[in-house]
């Protein structure tokens, strides 16, 4: 029986994959994180703190617990407008656990958030396995989430949203010096995907009116991702990012990212990166429909229309020297982040200009700073 | 038929050994330093952004650490 080049690969590569690793798979590090985090753009402001704890348990389980709190503040361009307050607060919990087997480690995790007018329920689970000498790993995960919507301003208001996302991850050593990761992600909504808040925009005479937006019940969206870093020929490492988007509303999207990371004097690292992202408007989005029920959907979600994001970053982290450490503290780190996010809307305009003809106010754009302060330790 | 696909591939060897992996295993090579942050950006992108999935950060590959 012939066995073709390609087959034969392939083959090859399968009885590789269940010959299994030389070196098992790695647990993540016991580590704890403190962190403030605030963005302030576009009349709003979100800040709060953000704990996580990891913790071996045994030598073949790991577990990990996060905090999240989210305070909003403020009013972004959607409430001026003509929506609702949003949420005043999100809190958010995270548990998870990973277990290793041999050269396998099996994740699962679940993750709940609630608002006053929200409330999510995340499952997930994972397998990834080191092959080839740990050269390379591979990683499925699935993740199921059930969401409830509501409305601060009619309490019988209620719909259902579920979501489930399918993930491939490959990590593949290239050379000594050069990692890369690729990533391909699915994930479906189905329910109910509006903002009960939001409205869309038609012209009615001369002049504009509003109308409750209306969109599909259903979402499907793929990804796919390339990053790679690579250890240059001094201590620092050039770090890059493409992603691909696209979903069936018509979103088409992409984004790079290039980082720099330089350590200095063995306590001080520094990293500076640029972002770069673009994204072109789903098909039932409009800034200002001709008229009401123009069409079965309508939409007037800044986040669904044509934009570009410039995000420039930098971090500088301090660890603080073992010296004094004792057993149960081996190393202890302070960071600042901050990133400058520049939003630039195609064909989404200043509503808030009343005295314009409608259609023909500013086109909107926003500045955001994005910052993060914390404190890890390592254990 | 077994016996024959074994002796028509000799198994693939690790090109970059583990004493070679003193570079991939610096904190600075990792795709996620701090979890916590990289998981925030993730949300503030998430939030602002249509595109969602594929962000990683997952654990590397070498391991090394």
């Amino acid at each position: 029986m012939a066995v073709t080049d390609p087959l034969r690969t392939l083959l090859c590569i399968a009885l590789s994959l269940i010959g299994g690793s030389v070196y098992a798979a790695v647990l993540p590090a016991d580590r704890a994180d403190v962190m403030y985090h605030s963005y302030d753009g576009g009349g709003v402001k979100i800040d709060g703190p953000a704990v996580l704890v990891r913790k071996s348990v045994t030598d073949d389980v790991s577990v990990s617990a996060q905090y999240y709190v989210d305070e909003i503040s403020g009013a972004s361009i959607d409430v001026q407008v003509n929506a609702s307050e949003y949420a005043e607060e999100r809190t958010q919990y995270d548990i998870g656990a990973d277990y290793l087997i041999n050269k396998t480690i099996v994740s699962v995790g679940y993750s709940n958030s609630t608002e006053n007018d929200y409330d999510a329920d995340t499952y997930s689970i994972g397998i990834s396995q080191d092959f080839f000498g740990d050269l390379s790993t591979l990683s499925l995960n699935y993740a199921l989430g059930n969401d409830i919507v509501g409305k601060s301003t009619d309490p019988d208001f209620e719909e259902d949203k579920k979501t489930q996302s399918y993930q491939f991850g490959w990590t593949q050593v290239i050379t000594k010096n050069l990692l890369m990761n690729f990533i391909y992600q699915v994930i479906t909504d189905e329910g109910y995907l509006n903002n009960p808040y939001r409205s869309y925009r038609f012209l009615n005479g001369s002049s504009a009116s509003y109308l409750t937006e209306k969109y599909p019940e259903t979402r499907t969206s793929h990804a796919f991702a390339v990053r790679g870093r690579y250890y240059m020929p001094y201590r620092a490492a050039f770090g890059f990012e493409y992603r691909r988007f696209n979903d069936t509303w018509g979103i088409n999207a992409y984004n790079m990212d290039v980082s720099y990371t330089h350590p200095f004097n063995d306590n001080w690292i520094i990293d500076v990166h640029y972002r770069y992202y673009s994204q072109n408007q789903a098909d039932f989005y409009a800034d200002l429909f001709p008229t009401a029920d123009f069409q079965n959907y309508m939409a007037r979600d800044k986040e669904l229309s044509t934009f570009t994001n410039n995000t420039i970053g930098f971090k500088v982290s301090y660890e603080i020297d073992t010296g004094w450490s004792n057993d149960w503290l081996e190393k202890a780190s302070v960071s600042l982040a901050w990133d400058m996010l520049s939003l630039e809307y195609e064909n989404f305009r200043d509503a808030r200009e009343t005295n314009r003809t409608p259609g023909t106010e500013s086109l909107y754009s926003l500045e955001a700073d994005v910052i993060r302060f914390f404190i890890s330790a390592w254990f | 038929m077994l016996l024959l696909m074994l002796s028509g591939c000799s198994p693939i060897q690790p090109w970059v050994k583990p004493y070679e992996r003193n570079n991939l295993a610096d904190p600075i090579m990792s795709f996620s330093m701090d979890p916590v942050e990289s998981g925030y950006m993730h949300h503030v992108y998430q939030a602002r952004e249509a595109a969602r999935g594929a962000e990683g950060g997952g654990g590397g590959g070498c391991g090394c650490n």
